[in-house]
């Protein structure tokens, strides 16, 4: 077997998994409402194709967008559409966004054309991918990007890497899908395995997931018993844990020692990557005709109750998935925890309680809020304990000082676009200087200031143009009143006995000023 | 500077603080203390608690003056590891007031005038050896004699009396406690003609480099690389001086063996091993950047060695590291490393 390389950084951390994997995967009750945002995934939001007052049924499309980066959106479950209008989301400051809001009937009626066995073997290629854009499947690992648009790469691609590496502590959903449903993952690599045709297929998994890794190689076995022999390009490789071994650029150094390209896409250096459940949101799109209403969420935290992983509706309220868990309003009100969606090193807090599940959330975590309290912070004694914890290799202490100081030429010097955000920074820092914070906030601003310099610069062309084009007028209006004269004057001629010189003259003139305008225009 | 509660991620606290990184340098700092005492007697001792207890005064005066809050800082413990560091690099003989007025150097001027910890441009320690050197060369050039090689020693009780009322008991003198060390030696006996093989039969001498200073250089290699371990420090520092000191010692040494010391002798006599891991990895006034670290400290080694043969001193750590501390806002800049797909991209356009 080949080595594995190892990304530069990275750091270890408690993984706290074992509060969320015990359990068997959950079903959650059908909540009395969805709320189901119009953007889920990267890219354009999708627009209504329904009405309020509408009845849906389950897996029916709702929303959906003809750009090529967007995905999608289905009911979760058969109701009625009672509201389509803005609503606060998962997004920190509390802000909402345009979401379809369904009464749940309680039947969970599934669309005629929906969750049905289809003829995988006969499909084509390309039915199949427009099977995945049309069943809104984006990435899952949180990242959401859609999956149908890695489908069609443009070169070659020799890796196709299955992501189950699950590297943030507490998170288990990725866990919970390879245990429960090994199968399905295989049946999702062998499809993508068709679309892609890549030379070999890797389904990596962190080395603290034992438990995933046996049961996806007893899968590969079964199906090779099955006489199923395509999955024998699939190899499952356990890569070692060491946060953010997930990342996708970390996870294809490790396995290819490949660097995909700065500002570049996976498939430049012939790597596709996806999650493992979004790999199985494939499979059941593909032989069920089922598109993404439901994720796999962790739930989780010391104060849960019944932490675990639940299969929840997009769009059910973060409050009733709670409820679930065990952890009830009353709690909620009197312990006041913090809750976050996402794991606790990357993930983000959320306002409150009522916000939807989304394609994106993986995970909520119930922290207590009174362990949260954070030692003050110390000046930087530029140990360099960041830098050498930095995935990416950025040096964030120098970023550190340039983002408090605003210079974005030193920023954009250092790479500030680069940081992923990861959080190592922030855990390694002996002055516990919030890195991370302050790199956003940047980030932030420079968008800010590109975005006035960009509208400057525009500014200062129409100023330019406006200049010009003033000088341009002025000229004409100069020619033709110098033409005018000079008709007056060959009138005046032709009254008097003409002379030829005065009529050269006047076409000389003439003949520069096109050439000068033109130069005003181009400075 | 006030403790909230983040309302982005990371959510995970901090697995380091200040104090801890400091108490870990204090506890590499034993071994080597411990020896020096044993070996050259009480005086360190002094030293250390002198200069440990004003410079936690002068951190305190400084702090309030400053309106800094004073808890917080008091207790992160550099200004007890400039201390100690100080302490080290001062003769064990030195009347009370020099390693009082070092203290004030290192934490008042060099420390919290150009800002306090993380800001200043000079390691602290290093700068007040250098102030005090070359105000009060004859202070601070009283080394001690092994003991073993005293007939008799002072007793702890003895050290304080000479310490405080400078006189010693009557049966000594200063004379008889005192004695060069071998970089000190082998420059004076040199420049007179000898050569160095005449040098390593004095007493100054001990089994492989400077008497006594040898073992106090393996105690502080024990903690270096204690340190190591511990992830405190990186490798590229102490091993890139060491080296540099190392390799243009060899040359040398090839070139002239009667004019120039072997490189072991360099590398475990004076400040060498103390330099290498405890003072040039300073974090505040070291480069951070691979790259810059190795120059940075490969800068050092050499320099220390020009100074020991040719400059003015018989020792040049603290000078190499305050020297080539100024390159160093230039290294950082110049050796920022290759992000995450530089590489991939270069290749590509």
């Amino acid at each position: 077997m080949k080595k594995l390389a190892r990304f530069k950084g990275g750091i270890k951390l408690p993984g706290f998994k074992s509060l969320s994997n015990q359990a068997p995967i959950r079903n959650v009750v059908l909540p009395e409402k969805l709320i189901i945002p119009l953007r889920q995934h990267i890219g354009e939001a999708a627009t209504p194709v329904v009405e309020v007052g509408q009845g849906v049924l389950k897996g029916q499309l709702i929303a959906t967008s003809q750009a090529f980066i967007s995905a999608p959106i289905h009911a979760s479950s058969s109701g009625r559409v009672v509201e389509i209008g803005k609503h606060p989301v998962a997004h920190q400051s509390g802000l909402a966004e345009p979401c379809i809001v369904i009464e749940t009937d309680g039947n969970d009626t599934w669309h005629p054309d929906c969750h049905v066995d289809r003829p995988v073997e006969v499909l084509t290629s390309d039915a199949i991918r427009s099977t995945i854009k049309q069943a809104g499947i984006v990435g899952l690992g949180g990242a959401v990007f859609p999956s149908a648009a890695k489908l069609k790469p443009t070169r070659p691609i020799d890796t196709l890497i299955i992501n189950g590496v699950e590297c943030e502590p507490y998170i288990t959903c990725d866990d919970a899908v390879m245990r429960h449903y090994a199968n399905q993952v295989l049946e999702g690599v062998l499809i993508l395995r068709r679309l892609i045709d890549p030379v070999e297929a890797i389904i990596a998994v962190e080395d603290n997931k034992p438990e995933a890794i046996a049961a996806l190689e007893s899968a590969i076995d079964r199906f090779k018993s099955d006489n199923r022999g395509q999955v024998n390009t699939i190899r499952v490789v356990a890569v070692p844990t060491i946060f953010p071994a997930g990342g996708e650029k970390q996870l294809i150094k490790v396995l290819t020692n490949k660097e995909v390209p700065q500002h570049g896409l996976p498939y430049e250096v012939g790597v596709v990557c996806l999650n493992v459940g979004t790999t199985v949101a494939i499979y059941n799109a593909v032989f069920k005709a089922e598109p993404l209403v439901s994720r796999i969420v962790t739930v989780t935290g010391e104060a849960v109750p019944r932490p675990g992983n639940y299969k929840v509706l997009i769009g059910t309220p973060v409050e009733h998935l709670l409820g679930q868990a065990g952890v009830s309003n009353l709690d909620m009100a009197q312990l006041k925890p913090q809750l976050i969606m996402g794991g606790p090193m990357m993930g983000q807090t959320l306002p409150h309680a009522q916000v939807p599940i989304v394609k994106a959330a993986n995970c909520i975590l119930v922290k207590n809020y009174s362990k949260q309290v954070m030692p003050p912070s110390m000046p930087c004694i530029r140990c360099g304990a960041c830098a050498a914890a930095c995935p990416i290799q950025l040096l964030p202490q120098q970023l550190y000082w340039h983002a408090r100081g605003n210079h974005f030429e030193k920023l954009e010097h250092y790479h500030l676009a680069d940081c992923i955000e990861c959080g190592c920074c922030s855990v390694v820092c002996p002055s516990r200087i919030p890195l991370v914070q302050y790199f956003r906030y940047a980030k932030s601003e420079f968008r800010d200031h590109t975005i006035k310099a960009r509208f400057a610069d525009q500014s200062r062309v129409r100023m330019q143009a406006r200049e010009a084009r003033l000088e341009r007028i002025k000229r004409e209006q100069e020619g033709r009143k110098a033409r005018r004269r000079a008709e007056r004057k060959k009138k005046k001629a032709a009254d008097q006995p003409a002379t030829s010189t005065s009529h050269l003259d006047t076409t000389k003139s003439e003949e520069k000023k096109p050439a000068k305008t033109k130069q005003a225009s181009v400075g | 500077m006030t403790s909230s509660t983040p309302n982005s991620s990371p959510f995970v606290p901090s697995n380091a603080s200040v104090a801890q990184v400091m108490g870990t340098v204090l506890l590499a700092l034993v071994p080597g203390i411990i020896i020096y005492i044993v070996l050259f007697g009480w005086g360190l001792l002094n030293n250390i608690l002198i200069t440990t207890l004003s410079a936690l005064v002068f951190e305190w005066l400084m702090l309030v003056l400053r309106d800094r809050p004073v808890r917080v800082f008091l207790l992160d413990g550099s200004a007890v590891v400039t201390a100690v560091l100080l302490a080290l690099t001062l003769p064990p003989l030195a009347p009370w007031w020099i390693p009082a007025l070092g203290s004030f150097i290192a934490i008042v001027v060099a420390k919290h005038l150009y800002g306090g910890i993380g800001y200043n441009s000079f390691n602290p320690a290093m700068a007040a050896y250098a102030v005090l050197l070359v105000s009060f060369p004859l202070e601070m050039s009283i080394w001690v004699a092994p003991q073993a090689q005293l007939g008799e020693s002072l007793d702890i009780l003895q050290h304080w009396q000479y310490l405080w009322s400078g006189t010693l008991p009557a049966s000594t003198n200063i004379d008889a406690l005192s004695s060069a060390t071998l970089l000190d030696h082998m420059r004076t006996e040199v420049a007179q003609g000898k050569s160095l093989a005449q040098v390593q039969e004095s007493a100054t001498f001990g089994l492989f480099a400077g008497s006594g200073y040898e073992w106090v250089n393996l105690g502080f290699l024990a903690g270096g690389l204690f340190l190591l371990y511990k992830k405190l420090i990186s490798w590229h520092i102490p091993f890139s001086m060491l080296i540099a000191l190392a390799m243009i010692a060899g040359i040398c040494y090839l070139i002239d063996p009667t004019q120039f010391a072997s490189p072991l002798v360099h590398l475990f006599s004076g400040a060498t091993i103390l330099g290498a891991f405890f003072i040039a990895t300073d974090p505040v006034t070291a480069s951070t950047t691979p790259l810059g670290r190795i120059i940075y400290a490969c800068g050092i080694g050499l320099l220390t060695y020009v100074i020991r043969n040719w400059g003015g001193y018989p020792d040049g750590v603290a000078f190499a590291v305050l020297l080539i501390g100024l390159t160093v806002p230039l290294l950082d800049y110049y050796t920022a490393p290759k992000v995450y797909g530089a590489r991939a991209g270069y290749e590509k356009s």
